[in-house]
């Protein structure tokens, strides 16, 4: 069994209220960094433990924290980004919905670190039943004196706010996430600055993901030392991971960073094999917008070393033969799954969610997704894939935000590797609505695709 | 759907009560922060849908241009610019839950309802609507009604559903 | 000041210069083209992504190339940076993947817009982009609408590069136009039927870069390539009163503010300047507007020059005080003469 930092109690009954939560030791980094550590003091720790931010970008958080600019009579924010919607990630929902008082936890004693005397929790709008019970906690941490004026009479203050948002999966992108805190539309915003210097309100402001922040506390409560030896090279720590998909066990994973992706989609500690024992096609590792990786490759690097869930060993190879750690969205497909109607969601996906800011996203995403519709319906042709790939290499580092990456990604990695199923929908044309016929040529069973 | 233009629009005091608690929570001259949140109890108390003339009632209560009303509910998928049924039912339609049967539970509840996914039964009962990923994928497939997420979903479970709200006949909300 | 090189050209400019005010500094073709942005809006730019530059060299400091081509409308120079923009085929074949995008739902309506002539869009496409399009399917339409009495929207043509609503924030007071939606079906709209309506609300039409925003007063009365542009001005209670007068013959078609090469006005003018004042005596006439970027306004655009110069003549005698009119600048010198 692997070591578990966060999700350890989980299933203790009654973990969600703060009595149980204490009774296992909740809060006692908040009281461990107010009585006995300066600020500076944990943003070391944090920075010594090597974490690295856990919505996908992989940033280390110490760096991010130390970036904060702190000018005086000038308040300072904590944001937490639980705006989570990448498609294939639902780890913080689990995470804020089993033990809602982590995250709290997490918010003060980082918010003490940072010297910010308000935080928010940025949640999603669909995930409404989870900000109820984010309110609940925050209102049993008010009345025991965990929030509010002086905590552990240390002359420390905080609040804690929970904030909804409606329906973007743009606001996951930490500026546009402040506009939306801030009332307005979610565009992201051009940077320079950055939150770090002007954020919300234009005040330094620290955005972190649930998990990110959630870590602050094993970190603070162990040090970061403790926190740095667990995991491999610079993947240090324990990671969240949400396996989808064709597996026998999906669900919220906590994995050293370092286990063999092999080990996780077959052992029975994790996804416990594919569904029926079929053969597996494909995985997208770290959320919808990292490349696709066919089965070779994702077991074993291009070299053909065993292929490890950490930052490094995903991204071995770059592009042309990894992929990347991302939120941990791990969604596995077996040899049923069609590669090219799987693409067409997440181009549909992308196309809906662009916010219409910058003209490479808000005209290209949609006409990918278009092209992907003719694909499908059997009236592509061999030019069409050229013309696919040609827009996403022209939306690609041409975007206000990375949005405009994480639509172009998906589609160059799955026509990269998995060219012969697109030339295939082609060839075959309109007899590809046959699905029965086409896959019974095949020898191997029926997609789902209807 | 047939749109009540008399309905009067006007928070009650307990509700009033809570929008300006919410209010509170942004510092001075930042009160714009509220709109969100207040937009959403709105939507909840006006039958589900955010009219004009509830736009501009919120506008008046943050003191802002009911243009930037406009803007923003117009930006999020979770507000509805048009009335709709009292059970509006969001099925996930991304990857994951493409994966794990969603289109088969779409084209259940088409049928069942004799809908197509964006209209909305002749009753007013339902409106089908198709979202994107819900951050459900590991209990995929799976639908949304009002704050309510309903997972791993079969058609039995779906038919099971319809019923009851069917027989409930009470109007979903998200607050 | 910090030194920038820009395709080869190196200049010193004031600190907090970016790197497309530079490039107008320097001049010339290594001027990245900017669609969206606009010096004289607070916050403009930075959307469209035509003027999207390579740096090849961060600083002196930190001499790291920039991973990603940036926005030169919105990046700040640094002391010792190095630009790429006409000497790099990668920012070129960028940029054309940026016109392509443009005008994938834009309706190439030309034959039949107002706009014709004097749209950056249609300049953009013919500088940077390509022959032929590669996109298929359904181009996006809207419904005309007006806003008011005298301004026409013409959604299908915007690029959504917000410039008139930040016209409607910055000088006007109380807007009541935005962007709606998202995505590829935002559009500018009042979302319930509203006009827009105060003294400076004409400005959007100077602002739109293509022919979205236009000018219902002088909708269909020409081409603006048969229009003569002449710089006037009259006292005026509530703007600058410094305007341009778009003559056919002996009529003022419109009315519109000062446009520099880059298309941004000099002066914001009033609606009561744009709409109200369209007869000659309504002015004190300067001279013929030098005709700068765009070549099809100014085909012919010398051809009355003596006529022109009598009405300067004729003003001149009428002033009270013999006040002296300017002439547009370079306007009598031939080697600034156009189209000729």
């Amino acid at each position: 069994m692997g070591k578990k930092l966060l999700l350890e109690h989980v299933d203790v009954p009654g973990i969600n209220t703060l009595s149980v939560y204490r009774q296992k030791g909740g809060y006692a980094s908040v009281e461990k960094a107010l009585k006995t550590m300066t600020p500076e003091a944990v943003v070391e720790e944090v920075k010594t433990s090597g974490l690295r931010g856990r919505g996908g970008a992989g940033f280390p958080t110490g760096m991010k924290w130390s970036f904060l600019a702190k000018p005086a009579g000038v308040p300072r924010y904590l944001v937490c980004n639980a705006d989570e919607s990448e498609p294939g990630t639902f780890k913080d929902r689990y995470l804020m919905e089993k033990i809602p008082h982590l995250l709290i936890e997490g918010m003060i004693t980082a918010s003490y670190a940072l010297g910010a005397r308000t935080s928010y929790i940025y949640i999603r709008g669909e995930y409404f039943y989870v900000a109820q019970i984010l309110e609940k906690a925050i209102a049993e941490a008010y009345e025991a004196g965990l929030l509010g004026k002086n905590i552990f009479n240390s002359g420390f203050d905080h609040d804690c706010y929970v904030q909804v948002g409606a329906g973007a999966y743009i606001c996951g992108e930490e500026t546009a996430l402040l506009e939306s805190l801030e009332g307005k539309r979610g565009n992201p915003r051009i940077k320079p600055p950055f939150p770090a210097v002007a954020g919300l309100y234009g005040c330094p402001t620290v955005v972190n993901n649930v998990e990110t922040i959630a870590a602050v506390v094993p970190i603070v409560n162990h040090g970061g030392a403790a926190y740095a030896a667990i995991g491999v090279g610079k993947s240090t720590g324990t990671k969240l991971i949400s396996a989808s998909g064709h597996i026998k066990k999906p669900g919220v994973y906590e994995i050293e960073l370092g286990v063999p992706v092999e080990e996780f989609i077959y052992s029975d500690e994790y996804c416990g094999g594919i569904i029926n024992d079929r053969k597996l096609k494909a995985v997208v590792a770290g959320g919808s917008s990292v490349p696709i990786l066919p089965a070779d490759l994702i077991l074993k690097t291009a070299a053909g070393e065993p292929r490890l869930m950490s930052y490094e060993s995903l991204a071995d190879g770059g592009f042309a033969s990894g992929t990347m750690l991302g939120s941990g969205g791990f969604i596995v497909m077996d040899e049923t799954a069609s590669v090219v109607k799987n693409l067409y969601t997440f181009t549909r996906f992308y196309h809906h969610e662009s916010c219409g800011q910058c003209s490479p996203c808000r005209e290209g995403t949609g006409w990918m997704e278009k092209i992907m519709h003719k694909i499908l319906d059997g009236d592509g042709t061999m030019n069409d894939i050229e013309l696919l790939w040609d827009i996403q290499a022209k939306i690609e580092g041409k975007t206000i935000c990375p949005l405009g990456d994480a639509a172009a990604w998906p589609v160059a990695s799955a026509i990269r590797h998995f060219r012969s199923e697109f030339e295939e929908y082609v060839r075959r044309g309109h007899s590809i609505k046959d699905v029965k016929h086409y896959y019974s040529t095949k020898g191997i069973p029926e997609p789902a695709y209807s | 759907m047939e749109i009540d233009q008399k309905r009067e629009i006007r928070f009650n005091e307990e509700t009033m009560a809570t929008v300006q608690k919410i209010i509170k929570r942004y510092p001075e001259g930042r009160e714009k922060s509220a709109l969100i949140p207040i937009l959403h109890i709105a939507q909840a108390e006006f039958d589900g849908w955010l009219s004009p003339a509830t736009m501009d009632y919120v506008a008046s209560i943050l003191n802002i241009q009911p243009i930037e009303v406009y803007e923003v509910a117009s930006f999020y998928s979770m507000f509805n610019l048009n009335p709709v049924g009292k059970c509006l039912i969001e099925v996930c339609r991304t990857s994951s839950c493409w994966l794990m049967g969603a289109e088969d539970v779409v084209r259940h509840i088409e049928k069942k309802l004799n809908i197509h996914v964006g209209e909305t039964t002749a009753d007013g009962q339902f409106t089908l609507k198709t979202v994107e990923c819900l951050g459900s994928c590991g209990t995929a497939p799976m639908m949304q009604v009002g704050h309510e997420y309903h997972e791993n979903l079969t058609l039995e479970k779906v038919d099971e559903l319809l019923n009851k709200w069917k027989a409930e006949g009470k109007r979903s909300r998200y607050c | 000041m910090a030194k920038v090189t820009i395709d080869d050209i190196t200049i010193d400019v004031p600190d907090g210069t970016t790197i497309l005010q530079a490039a107008r500094m320097i001049g010339g073709d290594i001027v990245p083209p900017a669609m969206c942005y606009y010096s004289k809006l607070k916050t403009s730019g930075g959307y469209c992504r035509t003027c999207i530059v390579k740096v090849e060299q961060g600083s002196a400091k930190d001499p790291r190339p920039m991973p990603k081509p940036v926005a030169s409308c919105r990046t700040t120079v640094m002391d010792g940076m190095v630009v790429r923009n006409i000497t790099s085929p990668e920012v070129l074949e960028a940029r054309a993947g940026v016109v392509e995008f443009l005008l994938i739902n834009h309706p190439l309506d030309c034959p039949v817009c107002d706009q014709a002539g004097e749209c950056h869009l249609q300049d953009l496409a013919y500088e940077h982009g390509k022959a032929d399009t590669r996109y298929e399917f359904e181009r996006r339409e809207f419904e005309k609408i007006d806003i008011g009495d005298k301004v026409q929207l013409h959604m299908t043509r915007c690029i959504l590069c917000y410039r008139c609503v930040k016209v409607a924030d910055q000088i006007t007071d109380g807007r009541v136009h935005g962007v709606i939606n998202r995505g590829d079906v935002a559009e500018i709209s009042t979302y319930i039927e509203n006009a827009i309506d105060n003294d400076f609300s004409g400005n959007v039409i100077d602002v739109c870069p293509v022919g979205a925003l236009t000018d219902k007063t002088f909708r269909f009365q020409s081409r603006v390539w048969y229009t003569k542009p002449v710089d006037a001005h009259r006292d005026c209670d509530k703007c600058s009163g410094k305007v341009r007068l778009w003559y056919k013959g002996e009529e003022v078609l419109r009315v519109t503010g000062r446009k520099d090469k880059y298309g941004e006005v000099e002066d914001w003018i009033c609606n009561s300047c744009r709409f109200d004042h369209k007869k000659t005596s309504d002015w004190v006439i300067e001279g013929p507007t030098k005709v700068d970027r765009h070549s099809v306004i100014s085909a012919n655009h010398y051809e009355n020059l003596r006529i022109l110069k009598a009405n300067i003549e004729r003003q001149k005698k009428a002033l009270p005080h013999g006040e002296k009119v300017q002439l547009g600048q370079g306007a009598l010198d031939p080697n600034n003469i156009h189209g000729k």
